[in-house]
């Protein structure tokens, strides 16, 4: 090399640069590059923010979202029966926090300042929201029962260890007592599925597509690992195809098709429709999620149950698949929040879930041209609803992180 | 278990894997066709019952329908095989354009969540999550709904259009923007361009090669690269015959390209969701090239930008250019969505052919050969790609 080294330098080092001015210089002014970028970003998102306030406040006009926020949450499900979602809504904020709090078990502290804050915005949320009174001590009650039986749940999980298993129980039994609360029947009055719109038709198709995706992806999945050639053939087969279609086409399937497969005498409804292929769809990238997951799991695992002497179902069932299934939680998760984010599909084939439910009050000559706030508000929703997830599903992967 | 007379172990056929493998595949093989056939014999019934019969003659009926924009001459007397034509061409506009866009948003704002000014790296966070946590077709409604109706405000298409940046136009008629005239000297200054950038690749590669094999500084290839691109540009802005777009009486625009508000908005729209994820494998390529890398390359003296070009980045194509090939299959799968906001493409010709025909199950076996044709030619181009950057061992 002929560069010159220069000479060692003797004076002292650099002093931190601490205090706003100094921030600023390292990270928005370091280079003639960087000045001139920030001063282009700070004009540009000024000349932005300051549009938007402008509008926000003088010429939006809001009263479209709390006109219809029935609308916007469940549909035209009969107004007389509202207690029953809010049971409901009740049942799960309790069991929500109880997982909180388990899953936070190890945490030295539940409510954390990050916490507290979330806690604190969400019941600021709830006093602020313009609804009917009651509805803003119901708001403000659900958030109360989350914190509390979060409390209640880390209290326990720290003394018993074993608690989370009935925890998973309860989510299961939750699950008929849901369908119970909102169809109706045995003593409540029936409410037809028809009826049932926004939030409350994207939550329950996605969960249920979610939950009965399970076994045919974990099957799928399996098959797709086989040694047996046929049946890794048949999965390979279904899954690579389902893949490859859009889930437009999937939908349309399910609503034109569907139909044709069944005897000609039993009619399906059409949300019925909609969780099939939704089902069938995510089945497919559910197999793959998990595959990823099975191919994680060493091979001396199945070789050290083999050596235990247990069959290839035992050995499946109790070693390879709970450890995959771990293995693939955050991935899930993810499938999930792409889910959710897909059933506003269904307004095409004709359903009025979170998005067709806007179309339809856009649709009205009232609301007319009111595209901005009602977009932005159902925009809001789902951003909290997937944002909130896949933080969840971080937080879930840290406190699983048991490296091998 | 049976010992036969002469000692060796015989196993009984309930107990041999050989036998349990082929019984198994042959009962899974049955339910499957069993559930297949009762479907199927359900459908053949209940299609008789409607009268239709399994039959792909009526694709050379007339259409009778309009399709609003197309590149080939299409009439609504047109028949039905080439209405999906036209639709398969739209679809294949959008996605090739939307590819471009997407990789080009994609790797800016991949690249940009690794630079030193914090603001732009806020604001990347900030569109990455925004992007990833809505769904697509809220992002298309509001494209085309609150950012293109509201730049093109007026009640008729007598009322003045809108200027745009003083070149073109907005209106309701869709954008305006500047074109070549389509002249032969164009197709020539065209053509001109495409050999310069060919030239422009290889003295390039040629460029990398010195510098690697060689030690060179490859100074002199760079300033003749900067040339030619000093060049291309003089000849794409004055050499061809720009037309923009005029006033008319009536307020007719006259001249330029337009642009339908649907496509730009599908275009913006898919271009910016699937550019988030791109972004997202952009940085997760980028770091997953190891810090000693950096190091090595800097103690080499290459500065940032050449250790990125000739280190970092050939190593990160490894990682990037896989996932690269789910981004662009979503792409092209997530164009279906324009069907919702109603620029024709082909499953919105798909649906409005089945609809007027009823011919589900010809239809749909049209519908998956079509994806999955796209599917499998992005698939096969990214292997071909991945093939060139993967780690050659021996």
């Amino acid at each position: 090399m002929t560069t010159s080294y220069p000479p060692a330098s003797t004076s002292p080092p650099p002093i931190a640069q601490v205090g706003p001015v100094a921030w600023m210089r390292k990270n928005l002014f370091n280079s003639w590059f960087n000045s001139i970028l920030t001063i282009l970003l700070v004009w540009l998102l000024g000349s932005t923010v300051i549009n938007f306030v402008r509008w926000a406040f003088s010429l939006a006009q809001w009263e479209v979202i709390p006109a219809n926020l029935p609308l916007y949450f469940v549909g035209r499900f009969p107004a007389s029966q509202y207690w029953r979602v809010w049971v409901l809504v009740a049942l799960l904020a309790a069991l929500a926090g109880q997982t909180w709090g388990i899953l936070a078990k190890a945490a030295p502290r539940l409510f954390s300042r990050p916490v507290l804050i979330g806690l604190a915005i969400a019941a600021l949320t709830a006093v602020i929201f313009p609804t009917p009174p009651l509805y803003r001590l119901l708001i403000l009650g659900v958030v109360l029962l989350v914190a509390a039986s979060a409390w209640i749940g880390w209290q326990i999980g720290s003394k018993t260890p074993g608690f989370g298993k009935w925890l998973a129980l309860a989510w299961a039994i939750a699950l008929p007592i849901a369908l119970w609360l909102l169809l109706g029947g045995f003593g409540l009055r029936p409410v037809n599925i028809n009826d049932w719109g926004g939030m409350l038709l994207t939550v329950f198709v996605s969960v249920i597509s979610i939950l009965l995706s399970f076994p045919l992806g974990i099957l799928l999945a399996l098959g797709r690992q086989s040694t047996l050639p046929v049946i890794r053939w048949l999965s390979t087969a279904y899954i690579e195809v389902v893949r490859g279609l859009p889930l437009l086409s999937i939908l349309f399937f399910a609503s034109v098709m569907v139909p044709l497969f069944i005897p000609g005498n039993i009619r399906l409804n059409l949300v019925i429709r909609a969780i099939i292929g939704l089902t069938l769809f995510t089945a497919a990238y559910l197999a793959e999620t998990i595959r990823g997951g099975l191919q994680s799991i060493p091979r001396g695992q199945t070789e050290a149950s083999r050596a235990l002497g247990l069959s290839t179902p035992l050995t499946l069932g109790l070693i390879i698949l709970p450890q995959a299934l771990k293995v693939s939680i955050p991935a899930i998760v993810g499938l999930f929040i792409s889910l959710l984010q897909d059933t506003t599909l269904l307004l095409i084939i004709g359903l009025f879930e979170l998005l067709g439910i806007s179309r339809a009050i856009l649709a009205n000559p009232q609301f007319i041209g009111r595209y901005a706030e009602v977009y932005l508000f159902i925009g809001l929703i789902f951003w909290v609803l997937c944002y909130a997830m896949s933080w969840g599903s971080r937080k879930l992967e840290q406190s699983l992180n048991t490296t091998h | 278990m049976t010992h036969s007379s002469d000692g060796t172990e015989k196993i009984p056929f309930w107990r041999d894997d050989r036998v349990w493998r082929i019984i198994i595949q042959l009962v899974v093989l049955g339910v499957v066709v069993l559930i297949g056939s009762i479907l199927l014999g359900n459908m053949f019934r209940n299609l008789a019952q409607l009268g239709r019969q399994f039959d792909f003659g009526f694709l050379r009926n007339q259409a009778g329908f309009n399709i609003g924009e197309t590149i080939v001459p299409y009439q609504t007397n047109d028949r039905y095989w080439w209405a999906l034509v036209v639709g398969f061409l739209n679809t294949l506009r959008l996605i090739l354009v939307g590819f471009v866009l997407a990789t080009v948003i994609g790797v800016l704002a991949g690249i940009a969540s690794f630079s030193d000014n914090w603001l732009l790296r806020k604001l990347n966070v900030f569109y990455v999550e925004i992007v990833r946590n809505v769904p697509l077709l809220l992002q298309l409604f509001f494209w085309i709904f609150v950012v293109f109706y509201s730049l093109a405000p007026q009640r008729s298409l007598n009322d003045p259009p809108t200027p745009l940046l003083g070149k073109g136009f907005i209106n309701k008629a869709g954008l305006f923007i500047p074109w070549p005239a389509n002249n032969a000297g164009d197709w020539l200054a065209l053509l001109g361009v495409v050999l310069g950038a060919i030239a422009a690749f290889f003295i390039w590669r040629w460029r990398i090669k010195l510098m690697e094999t060689a030690g060179a500084s490859g100074k002199t290839q760079q300033w003749i690269l900067i040339g030619l691109a000093i060049a291309g540009l003089l000849v794409l802005l004055f050499g061809m015959e720009w037309e923009t777009p005029a006033l008319g009486e009536n307020n007719r625009i006259t001249g330029g390209l337009r642009i339908s508000l649907e496509y730009a908005a599908v275009l913006a729209g898919l271009s910016f969701y699937t550019g988030a994820f791109i972004a997202e494998i952009v940085r997760a390529g980028i770091q997953s090239v190891s810090k000693g890398q950096w190091e090595a390359a800097r103690a080499l003296g290459l500065h940032t930008g050449l250790a990125m070009q000739l280190v970092v980045l050939p190593q990160a194509l490894r990682v990037i250019i896989p996932s690269l090939n789910s981004q662009y299959q979503n792409l092209a799968k997530n164009s279906t969505l324009a069907l919702a906001i109603g620029y024709p493409d082909f499953f919105s010709t798909f649906q409005t052919t089945q609809n007027q025909t009823g011919r589900a199950v010809e239809m749909i076996l049209i519908l998956m050969a079509v994806y999955l044709i796209i599917n499998l030619a992005i698939t096969t181009l990214m292997n071909l790609l991945n093939r060139a950057v993967q780690l050659k061992e021996r």
